[in-house]
């Protein structure tokens, strides 16, 4: 089993650190408190939009919307996220890496919250691309670890192809509207609905949330992505990330919820990965997947919720994004603490920790409630409000509301088993020292439990202020949202009791219940975690096969593929459009210009003839110069400077190239240059019979002209060349030289590899000199 | 290559070369010229030095090794992108700043379109040192 503790002595920290340290925790505190005063405007009147235009001529703005269901999650994670910071600060005290780790946890929080506070399709898609990158980082923290570098490639993996999928969702939504902000998509209903594209942006969409938020069948990641230090788990993997597929279905409710295949597909996929990841927790002895598999089970649940159009429905959801937060924050980091006060978080390694580690099992508990939805938790009146919720499901209540009973049981005994168990019954000897955790540890769950039971005993303070506005903003209508602990005597009361009763039975039969399990999933012929493996290898084999054939190594071959293609669809193009004109002006050609010809002659010729590279590479390099002359007689300066400069450094390079190779002395045999002269000519014929049709048309272009009058009022610069680089297309330009460092480091780092010995993998990486 | 006469006529070469890179990227914006020329001459110049004298001779002048200065310009021109934003235009709107302008004269021109051409300049250096650099390893 492996465990993550990295307690022990550590020096003193420095007051820099210290200092350091206090402002990584401002940063989510401040967030925090900015997101509270914001409650009351928001409720009170429309939301906040502010940002600032990004791309204008795409209609892409960077810009943030803040309403009720924004208010919530960034509260959320910002809220969550300073108790997890301050928790992991504790937990990875001593970790040569916790700079790298906190630089990684804060990009995540970034990303997310970004994401949340989005006001754009398009801002929304690359914050919800960070928070994926930060996943794969924060998943593949312990990097040595080969387990855990597979379940951060695989969680990658699988959310980057959900969001390709989101992004071309995104784009068409945007498309049919005409927008991409959210003010106009989310009131663009009826047209996106009518619309023939309905159907494949909400699978599109679909998708991209099913695999964020781990429902069947892309489940399996999320388990894997335990191989994360615990408080990623609590963080990432329970409270934030893993919601932002359900975030983005209640932002997406307005306009394209509603249909019969939205409710239809929400309510089958929810419940169906509800149900099974319930079962397939109860088969869990590590603590911690035991986890993973309930916050599967509750992401279903959310996603069912999300697949109704009764308000009582969503306002269950939107209670329980918070009930979950709060409880599975605080039990993961419980889990942290046992791990790493006793170095273990096996169940079967684990029991009596109650006497020594008190407070822990005080929080244990109250999140367990919570978890178990007894009252007076939070947790109870959420699923009380799950019940009346699923029961007003109109396309099937009754589906959805075994379910949900068969899911809450399940995670009952599962909460008996997380929050009591490794704290009942004997202490195992090697357990005998163990102390209780600093206040550091566990003052985060404390919080965390704290607040499931204060907004339990007091539900009126999250009803108006927080539920009721995040509700709404999902309706997209005005609804307010009443919480009460005690509703009377009714059917949800009564299915809360089926519920207790069914969950108690499981956790009395839990041994059992797993030793079938064990039995049938060993009788199962494969499970989705091995099909992964097996679909990775087919693919990356795959990959092999057309690499062989087609990245075969020999740039020759390459060369000729290009320029053959080139010419044959050229040439190909021209008899399309039938311009065969050959009517060239020899007469205006003046002396200088023939002369610039004939250098361009000469050096082609001797280039031909010679039968020594290097002389051939310098005859080539006389033909550059004479094209670059033939750029200057017809007025582009720019362009023959850099010609004559790159011609320059390209003799140079490639001289000391061939110095270095040893087999290049001579060039190639007769029957290679038959075929190269063939290929060389059909080039040359149809470039030149392409540039000749071209120069047929008349050349208007109305950009030529808005270049010429805008460069000096605007831009302030004569040279239209290079205002057009610097100014009016910066970005392009910025583009290319990204390219240009990342072609130079890419080729720096192959050659320098060819010239090293190679190092075997694993061995030290210390470079010799 | 150790040719007294090279050696002797790179000294004075290479600080005009470089010399006159500096003029080709300052009058870009109104005469050919700009940061990719200037980048090229600029790095024609450290080639010529190399072929001079050594190549470890050349590192040695350049100080920083040719990557860092090609990711240093690239975030350069990222950083002309900031202005702009912060006042509220598009990224890349280029800004200006005339100093000491009186009448008929505009004063000395100062801008975020400069900073990334500065950039451009320092990017395209040190991606072609870096590729040179490591062909002529000895």
């Amino acid at each position: 089993m492996d465990t993550e503790v990295h307690s022990g002595d550590q020096p003193p920290t420095g007051w820099g650190e210290r200092i350091w340290s206090l402002a990584l925790l401002a940063f989510p505190l401040g967030v925090t408190l900015w997101l509270l005063s914001l409650i009351g405007p928001v409720r009170e009147h429309a939301p906040l939009v502010f940002g600032v235009s990004w791309i204008p001529s795409l209609g892409v703005e960077l810009n943030f919307l803040i309403d009720g269901l924004s208010l919530l999650f960034g509260l959320l994670v910002s809220g969550v996220g300073f108790f997890v910071a301050l928790y992991a600060k504790f937990y990875l005290r001593g970790h040569p890496l916790i700079q790298r780790f906190f630089f990684y946890l804060f990009l995540f929080m970034l990303g997310m919250l970004g994401l949340v506070l989005a006001g754009n399709l398009i801002t929304l898609f690359v914050f919800w691309e960070i928070t994926t990158i930060a996943s794969y980082l924060l998943i593949g923290f312990n990097h040595e670890k080969a387990s855990a570098r597979r379940s951060a490639l695989q969680a990658l993996l699988i959310t980057a192809v959900g969001g390709l999928a989101l992004l071309a969702g995104l784009l068409l939504l945007g498309m049919i509207v005409g927008s991409y902000n959210f003010v106009e998509v989310l009131a663009a209903k009826d047209k996106v609905h009518s619309h023939a594209l309905y159907l494949p942006i909400l699978i599109l969409v679909l998708i991209g949330a099913f695999t964020k938020s781990a429902q069947l069948p892309f489940h399996f990641w999320l388990p894997n992505a335990m191989a994360a230090p615990t408080p990623v788990s609590a963080y990432l993997h329970s409270a934030t990330m893993v919601k932002a597929g359900i975030y983005l279905l209640a932002r997406m409710y307005p306009v394209l919820g509603g249909s019969e295949a939205w409710l239809l597909t929400l309510n089958i996929v929810g419940a169906v990965t509800a149900v099974i990841a319930a079962i397939l927790a109860m088969r869990q002895t590590d603590l911690k997947l035991a986890l993973a598999y309930t916050t599967v089970v509750a992401l279903g649940i959310l996603i069912m919720f999300l697949g109704s159009e009764a308000s009582v429905a969503i306002a269950a959801a939107i209670t329980f994004i918070l009930v979950h937060s709060f409880y599975k924050a605080a039990l993961f980091m419980v889990v942290g603490i046992i791990d790493h006060q006793t170095g273990t978080r096996e169940l079967t390694a684990l029991g009596g920790l109650g006497r020594r580690l008190p407070i822990t099992f005080a929080i244990a508990a109250a999140a367990g409630f919570s978890m178990a939805g007894f009252p007076p938790f939070l947790g109870f009146i959420g699923k009380e409000l799950k019940y009346e919720g699923a029961l007003a499901i109109a396309e099937e209540p009754t589906f959805v509301a075994w379910a949900a009973v068969f899911a809450n049981a399940l995670m009952v005994a599962i909460a008996a088993t997380v929050a009591l168990r490794p704290f009942w019954g004997r202490l195992p000897e090697k357990l005998q020292s163990v102390r209780e955790a600093p206040p550091g540890l566990w003052i985060s769950p404390l919080v965390m439990a704290l607040l499931g039971l204060t907004f339990g005993l007091a539900p009126a303070l999250i009803a108006d202020t927080l539920v009721g506005p995040a509700v709404t903003a999902t309706m997209g209508r005005e609804e307010s949202v009443s919480l009460k602990l005690w509703h009377g005597i009714n059917l949800p009361l009564v299915m809360s009791i089926t519920t207790f009763a069914l969950g108690a039975l499981a956790f009395y039969l839990q041994p059992q219940i797993r030793t079938l399990l064990n039995r049938i999933a060993n009788w199962l012929p494969a499970n989705s975690d091995t099909q992964w493996d097996r679909g990775l290898d087919l693919f990356k084999r795959g990959a092999a096969l057309h690499t062989r054939h087609i990245q075969h190594g020999i740039l020759k071959h390459y060369l000729a593929a290009v320029f053959a293609v080139a010419s044959v669809l050229l040439l190909w193009g021209l008899m399309r459009s039938g311009g065969f004109d050959m009517a060239v002006n020899w007469e205006r050609l003046t002396v200088k210009e023939w002369a610039a010809m004939a250098l361009v002659f000469a050096g082609s010729l001797v280039a031909i003839c010679t039968r020594t590279p290097l002389t051939a590479i310098c005859s080539l390099g006389g033909m550059g110069v004479g094209i670059a002359l033939i750029f200057l007689f017809f007025g582009a300066p720019d362009v023959a400077i850099t010609q004559l400069l790159v011609e320059t450094l390209f003799l140079v390079l490639v001289a000391l190239t061939l110095h270095r190779l040893p087999h290049a002395t001579e060039v190639s045999g007769t029957g290679f240059r038959f075929v190269d002269a063939l290929l060389a000519v059909s080039v040359g014929t149809t470039v030149s019979l392409t540039i000749l049709a071209v120069l047929q048309q008349p050349l208007i272009s109305p950009t030529k002209e808005y270049f010429e009058l805008a460069a000096v009022p605007e831009a302030f610069g004569r040279n239209i060349v290079n205002v057009i680089l610097v100014d009016f297309r910066a970005l392009d330009t910025f583009g290319e030289v990204v390219v240009v460092l990342v072609a130079a480091v890419g080729a720096a780092a192959l050659l320098r590899r060819k010239l090293k010995p190679s190092v075997p993998h694993g061995d030290t990486q210390e470079e010799q000199t | 290559m150790s040719s007294v006469i090279l050696q002797g006529a790179t000294r004075l070469l290479v600080a005009l070369i470089l010399l006159f890179s500096v003029y080709m990227l300052m009058r870009g914006h109104n005469l050919p010229g700009g940061g990719f020329i200037a980048g090229l001459i600029a790095s024609a110049a450290f080639v010529l030095y190399a072929l001079a004298w050594s190549l470890q001779e050349a590192r040695a002048a350049l100080r920083v090794s040719p990557v860092k200065l090609a990711a240093i310009g690239a975030l350069l021109s990222l950083a002309s992108a900031v202005p702009g934003l912060l006042k509220g235009f598009p990224p890349f709107t280029g800004l200006w700043l005339f100093i000491g302008g009186g009448e008929g004269d505009k004063g000395i021109p100062i801008s975020t379109v400069l900073l990334f051409d500065v950039g451009i300049y320092l990017a395209v250096l040190g991606a072609v040192l870096a590729l040179f650099f490591t062909i002529e390893v000895d």
